[in-house]
């Protein structure tokens, strides 16, 4: 068991540094939350910024001590977030590298890493949300394409992406996980339809998408036919797995900066409260080393439940059980340490508070989570 | 950085589990319920010439010449089993205190606290600080394995009122350690029971129910594993608090769950799902408390940048 990093690897973490420290200030103005094409134009600039310096393959190509040190120090220097290239960096690129053709990588992978192709999710459906195997979405074969008709919703980022990870049935008499097909639909095809839906923060996070009689060429289909629920699975545990990483670090962050706020109104004179934070210290440390953890298991021969070298297995639900409840904690936490501050809907803090209430909803519901560790990991039998 | 076990951490634990396994099975756990808690000596004779106490002693003093990481798979595998005994003091009396590395001498410690009882106090022959004998009174234990007496005098070697680093930290987390082996021992007992017990015509554990209830007692226990893991990689007095912490919570809550799991079973004698219960309390009130890691991670916290 070790910690500690090699020369090479602090090497990489103190030019990364010193990089960040001359490119983080001469970067634009962030765009407002509900400014979507400057959103866009943001996370894209920096994702061209890291695409020239080097560092844009991390996540895909780097040793998995070097995507946590990358995290890690973007993170803590204040660096933007992957933001609208969550989908096409996280998911879609890193799914297309392992199952795409070389045909496919060759479009596909390039435009991610460069920031010029924004992606997003076309995966959950009205009737499918955390029962993603019972989605409707039809695909049928007419001669090179698919012809594709139904709706998704929860698509983040729909409305500026580029391409869309869909997810399609393709054999309607197959059992319900295995006519499944992964796409890339281009958003711009004609049949589209992207209405954006309100979250109760107030913001467009994500949309609903109509797909009407959408042509998506055959050769866009990544991975076999009816095998999407195989390379979706791919994804899901990336997903569960890595994607979190830079979040903790900025937890571990926030909660310092809230022992500080505290410290400062006289609230950390109140035990119950002190200890709290001090709890959650134990929490977010643990959940850093658990990523950690994960991470070196799915860097070796690969982990129980993915089946595929360097992807996190079902060890990633473990992880999105306890993250999501804790920063939960985290921000009500927060909102004692405010008191009626935590009212005031132009502080951060409770935007925060109020988009935490989506993590044990996405990506997978808590309730699924707790079926799929009961069920995957612990072989308890299936019911209900 | 590769945080795994290495190979010969892994054949570690596997031989501690079969020693054991071999040694102090379900038979000998019931047998000294019954009999009453009296250590074993031959037996911590045996643990002793297995490497035991002696386990982190340079092997230029006759030890083993291991750290912390090995000692914390060595207690995880005790705490699964409910090994009873002051195994954490004996452990860090090796080299200070006569035969302890060897197993020869039992030596208990102060670890509950000022004014806190000692455990295993009149089958132990030193407490850890203590200048010269130390008499107590016993009392009532709740756990029908760890004897408790309640001592004379302030009760407090230099070792606890000291802070932190040394023997504190050490003693919290190899008792993490065993807090983490009895938290994933409860949750194979209560999968186990959970597959096997048949209610409404299927297993119970195929009820979400049940399944929620175990997979919170998984989630608990890892969390509690990979703190446990990397406190004893860094030896960060933080990360050792917030181990302890963690691991309290896992074993505590991870045996009311597995209690829940077994029904009316789980509240008999028979079933060992108390004696995980209460061995869990006792360990939660030694070395470093909830109340105190806490504390001592919040002031850490305002040195966080």
């Amino acid at each position: 068991m070790r910690l500690d990093h090699t020369a090479e690897d602090e090497e990489f973490r103190a030019r990364l540094r010193e990089w960040l420290a001359v490119v983080l200030p001469k970067l634009p103005a962030k765009p407002s939350p509900a400014d979507w094409p400057g959103r866009r134009a943001y996370d894209a600039g920096w994702q061209r910024a890291l695409y020239d310096a080097g560092y844009a393959d991390v996540h895909w190509d780097a040793t998995p001590a070097r995507r946590l040190i990358f995290l890690e120090e973007t993170e803590k220097a204040g660096a933007p977030y992957v933001g609208a290239n969550f989908v096409g960096l996280l998911h879609a690129g890193p799914t297309i590298a392992a199952e795409g053709t070389p045909g496919q990588r060759d479009r596909w992978l390039g435009p991610i890493l460069r920031g010029e192709e924004i992606w997003c999710q076309g995966f959950s459906e009205p009737e499918a949300g955390s029962d993603l195997a019972a989605l409707r979405t039809r695909a049928v074969r007419d001669g090179d394409a698919y012809v594709v008709s139904g709706s998704k919703i929860w698509t983040s980022h729909a409305e500026v992406a580029d391409w869309c990870e869909l997810l399609v049935r393709t054999d309607p008499a197959a059992p319900r996980h295995r006519g499944i097909s992964w796409l890339a639909m281009p958003m711009d095809a004609p049949g589209v339809t992207v209405r954006p839906l309100r979250t109760l923060a107030g913001s467009t996070e994500f949309a609903e998408m109509f797909l009407d009689e959408v042509r998506v060429p055959v050769s866009h289909r990544v991975g076999a036919e009816n095998d999407g629920w195989r390379v979706t699975m791919v994804t899901l545990s990336f997903e569960r797995g890595t994607a979190f990483v830079g979040e903790v670090v900025a937890c571990r962050r926030t909660l310092g900066e809230l022992a500080r706020a505290a410290r400062a109104n006289g609230r950390w004179d109140d035990p119950v409260l002190r200890r709290r934070l001090g709890r959650l210290h134990a929490e977010f440390g643990a959940l850093w080393r658990l990523t950690q953890w994960n991470v070196s298991e799915a860097a070796g021969a690969g982990v129980a439940g993915s089946g595929v070298a360097g992807v996190p297995g079902v060890g990633g639900s473990v992880f999105k059980l306890r993250y999501s409840h804790a920063r939960q904690e985290l921000y009500e936490a927060a909102a004692e340490v405010l008191g009626a501050g935590s009212l005031d809907l132009d502080r951060e803090w409770v935007l925060d508070r109020l988009s935490s209430l989506s993590y044990t909803i996405a990506a997978g519901t808590s309730q699924i989570q707790q079926n799929i560790v009961a069920e995957r990991i612990l072989g308890l039998p299936k019911g209900r | 950085m590769d945080f795994q076990l290495t190979e010969e951490q892994r054949d570690l634990r596997a031989g501690v589990r079969d020693l054991l396994a071999g040694r102090y099975g379900r038979d000998a756990l019931r047998a000294a319920v019954d009999s009453g808690p009296v250590v074993d000596r031959r037996l911590w004779q045996e643990l002793g010439g297995a490497g035991f106490f002696a386990l982190r002693l340079p092997e230029a003093a006759g030890g083993v010449g291991l750290g912390m990481p090995e000692a914390v798979l060595v207690f995880e595998e005790a705490g699964r089993a409910l090994l009873p005994g002051p195994l954490v003091a004996t452990h860090l009396a090796a080299g200070l205190v006569p035969g302890a590395a060897e197993g020869r001498a039992v030596v208990t410690a102060y670890d509950f606290g000022a004014g806190g009882p000692v455990a295993y106090l009149a089958e132990s022959d030193a407490v850890l600080g203590a200048a010269g004998p130390v008499t107590g009174e016993p009392v009532a234990s709740v756990d029908p394995l760890t004897p408790l007496s309640r001592v004379a005098g302030p009760g407090v070697s230099p070792y606890r009122s000291g802070g932190f680093g040394g023997l504190v930290d050490e003693g919290a987390l190899l008792t993490a350690a065993l807090q983490l082996g009895s938290a994933l021992r409860t949750v194979e007992l209560a999968v186990e029971y959970a597959r096997t017990r048949e209610q409404f015509g299927q297993p119970i554990g195929a009820f979400q129910a049940v399944k929620h209830l175990c997979a919170q007692m998984l989630v608990r226990a890892e969390l509690a594993r990979t703190a446990v893991y990397a406190a004893a990689v860094t030896g960060d007095a933080a990360e050792i608090a917030g181990a302890k912490l963690l691991a309290d919570e896992a074993a505590v809550l991870g045996a009311r769950d597995c209690l829940q799991v077994h029904g009316g079973m789980g509240f008999t004698w028979e079933a060992d799902v108390h004696l995980h219960l209460k061995r869990a309390w006792v360990r939660a009130e030694q070395w470093r408390t909830a109340a105190e890691a806490e504390e001592l991670l919040a002031a850490e916290l305002l040195g966080v940048e």
